[in-house]
């Protein structure tokens, strides 16, 4: 690009991060470029751990965090006597899988797109910045300690959902078999997305924008009712996003078989649900970065400060 | 930079400046911030760049560390364009920006150790990276807050910790900007004994913004004054006063009688008072023109628009 001076030698930019001779040969951990990027992601697995530790020592946090899953507990708690259409089984037990799905979404790829604004405003993201290899065991960082705390809020209220519910299968192996892999293939799906919504809007504020969107969701993706008394083209809709896949995943490993007849299909879809979300995890995995890099490149004290000062403005 | 050992390149680095650019330019829209600025670091030099706000120091300070990207010029830091510059180069830099918040839920030692873990890939047997934690927090006097939440400190507390988080990577070159804002005078001196043993000790090279004079004549072996995007002079203090005002107050009694000289060499005419007068002359005083008065005088002259080109005699790189 720019001109030499002095006949410096010239550094060539090279994406694994570039070799030069002060990553270093004389170092404990040795292996160059690699070596200092593992040593990144280690940094970021405790990262992720201090962060977590901090989330559930947190009671403003924890509350957040368990917020929704109690207030909807309780409303379909209040339903426990009607029953799914068509079926003998209580509405509010049907509701339990979803309620918890929901909280995955929440505390998983929301609270990862606030997290990142945040970070953002007060100059977090920055720091990274400014530290060798340092966006990468941030980001390792945000990503393990928001997928335990959704980890976290799934298993939590399943305990109170226990006692509360009738129907529940929580005894059997295949339900935690099916309940982890759902989950875990979810968060591989939903964290992309919140990396990717934290980075394309500017202050926490106006992530109210992407609020709504997914309240909306929600109500059409069978958390509360089944989605099969929906009209054709809302069930379409719904099945393009993982919110409702996540939700029929766990339904099907905590609710008995039958229920099944209640879904689209009269079936648990299991290879539906893989590909569905595996698609939206390649999807994720493919802008996310890009989408990451660029608002990185563009962090800078001012930027920081700029943001500082239209947050001090902003009416309360 | 794909030369040999640690030591190769520790020689090149000698011989070259730290940082180095020419003709610097930055545009925001139609607005130009920085009209051509060169200026020259040294190796184990401390520059204080000063300024009137708005004159482009931040913006200035962000591109050398690679934030933000120039518009135009040529500009090398460590050796590297700090627009391409990688992690070994981001490795040899140590940053403190001004109002940090981030990591309040962090404490202090356990941030320290966390983020100088990604220094260590890039350490070696003269430099060893990272500083330890409890060494840098007894460095910038937190070694009683080492275990308290981030948020809970002070104003000065936080600042020093911002500092130490810009130390704890061992830099070789460390940007400070407006490093000492919110200090009490204690906290200040403090501050600036540390950076007077990371220069001397640690071979450190700094570069700081300030609004301070007296700090900036404290610290900076060399001080730049940029004005309206441009540096319109570069050198000590004293040749900066020297610059701007040619002669000294000498004051001095003489039989008990005080007098005022204006002296173009004030060095001569003491010589030749005490030679003449010998024990006659008392309460001698000189006086030459403060860093405020030329700093004062020149953003006057630049603002009002009397100077628009900087003189060739201001511009010359002193080094």
């Amino acid at each position: 690009m720019s001109g030499r001076i002095g006949g410096a030698p010239a550094v060539e930019p090279n994406d694994e991060g570039g070799t030069s001779a002060h990553a270093v040969e004389s170092s404990n951990e040795g292996g160059g470029v690699s070596g200092a990027r593992a040593v990144a992601l280690r940094a970021g697995l405790e990262r992720g751990r201090v962060e977590f530790r901090q989330s559930v020592t947190n009671a403003q946090e924890v509350w957040g965090a368990l917020f929704f899953p109690a207030v909807a507990l309780v409303v379909m708690y209040l339903l426990r006597n009607s029953t799914v259409p068509g079926l003998r089984f209580s509405l509010g037990s049907q509701a339990v899988p979803g309620v918890l799905g929901m909280n995955v979404v929440l505390n998983g790829m929301m609270a990862l797109a606030m997290a990142l604004t945040m970070d953002r405003e007060d100059g977090t993201l920055l720091r990274a910045r400014a530290t060798p290899n340092g966006v990468v065991g941030y980001l390792t960082g945000k990503v393990v300690s928001r997928a335990a705390t959704a980890v976290a809020g799934l298993l939590v209220p399943l305990v109170p959902a226990a006692f509360l519910f009738d129907g529940l299968r929580l005894g059997e192996a295949s339900s935690w078999v099916t309940l982890a892999w759902v989950t875990a293939l979810g968060l591989v799906a939903l964290l992309p997305l919140g990396a990717v919504l934290g980075s394309l809007f500017e202050g926490a504020q106006s992530m109210g924008v992407v609020t709504l969107p997914v309240m909306l969701l929600m109500a059409i993706s069978g958390v509360f009712y089944p989605v099969t008394a929906f009209p054709g083209w809302l069930q379409g809709v719904a099945q393009a996003f993982p919110l409702y896949w996540l939700g029929l995943g766990l339904r099907s490993a905590l609710l008995p078989g039958d229920l099944a007849a209640a879904e689209i299909g009269h079936s648990w879809r299991h290879l539906e649900t893989a590909g569905v979300l595996g698609a939206w995890a390649v999807l994720g995995f493919a802008v996310a970065p890009v989408v990451l890099r660029r608002m990185a490149r563009r962090e800078s004290g001012s930027w920081v400060a700029a943001r500082r000062a239209r947050a001090l403005q902003r009416p309360v | 930079m794909d030369v040999g050992t640690n030591d190769e390149t520790a020689e090149a680095d000698d011989r070259q400046p730290v940082i180095e650019t020419r003709g610097l330019r930055m545009r925001y829209g139609t607005t130009d911030v920085l009209r051509g600025v060169d200026l020259c670091v040294r190796r184990g030099e401390v520059v204080a760049l000063l300024g009137p706000n708005g004159a482009g120091k931040t913006t200035t300070i962000e591109i050398l560390e690679g934030f933000r990207r120039r518009s135009a010029g040529e500009v090398r830091v460590l050796g590297a364009d700090p627009d391409h510059g990688d992690e070994a180069w981001r490795a040899r830099l140590g940053i403190v920006l001004q109002s940090w918040r981030d990591h309040g839920r962090w404490r202090v030692r356990e941030l320290l150790a966390h983020l100088g873990r990604y220094y260590t890939p890039y350490g070696t047997a003269g430099r060893p990276r990272p500083y330890d934690p409890d060494e840098l927090t007894a460095l910038v006097g937190l070694t009683e807050q080492a275990d308290m939440a981030i948020a809970r400190l002070s104003g000065g507390q936080r600042r020093r910790l911002d500092v130490a988080v810009g130390l704890v990577g061992r830099p070789d070159l460390l940007f400070l900007d407006e490093p000492t804002v919110g200090f009490d005078p204690r906290a200040r001196q403090e501050f600036h004994a540390l950076v007077h043993r990371l220069s001397g000790l640690e071979d450190t090279t700094i570069l700081l913004t300030t609004h301070d004079l007296d700090e900036a004549e404290r610290l900076a072996g060399r001080i730049l004054i940029l004005v309206a995007g441009r540096i319109v002079a570069d050198g000590t203090a004293a040749e900066l006063a020297a610059r701007v005002a040619r002669t000294a107050e000498v004051r001095y009694t003489r039989d008990g009688e005080s007098h005022t000289h204006e002296a173009e060499d004030p060095t001569g005419f003491v010589r030749d008072l005490f030679t003449r007068y010998g024990e006659r002359i008392g309460d001698l005083e000189v006086r030459r023109p403060r860093l405020e008065d030329v700093y004062l005088a020149m953003v006057r002259e630049f603002e009002s628009g009397r100077r628009t080109e900087a003189p060739g005699e201001l511009t010359e790189v002193a080094a």
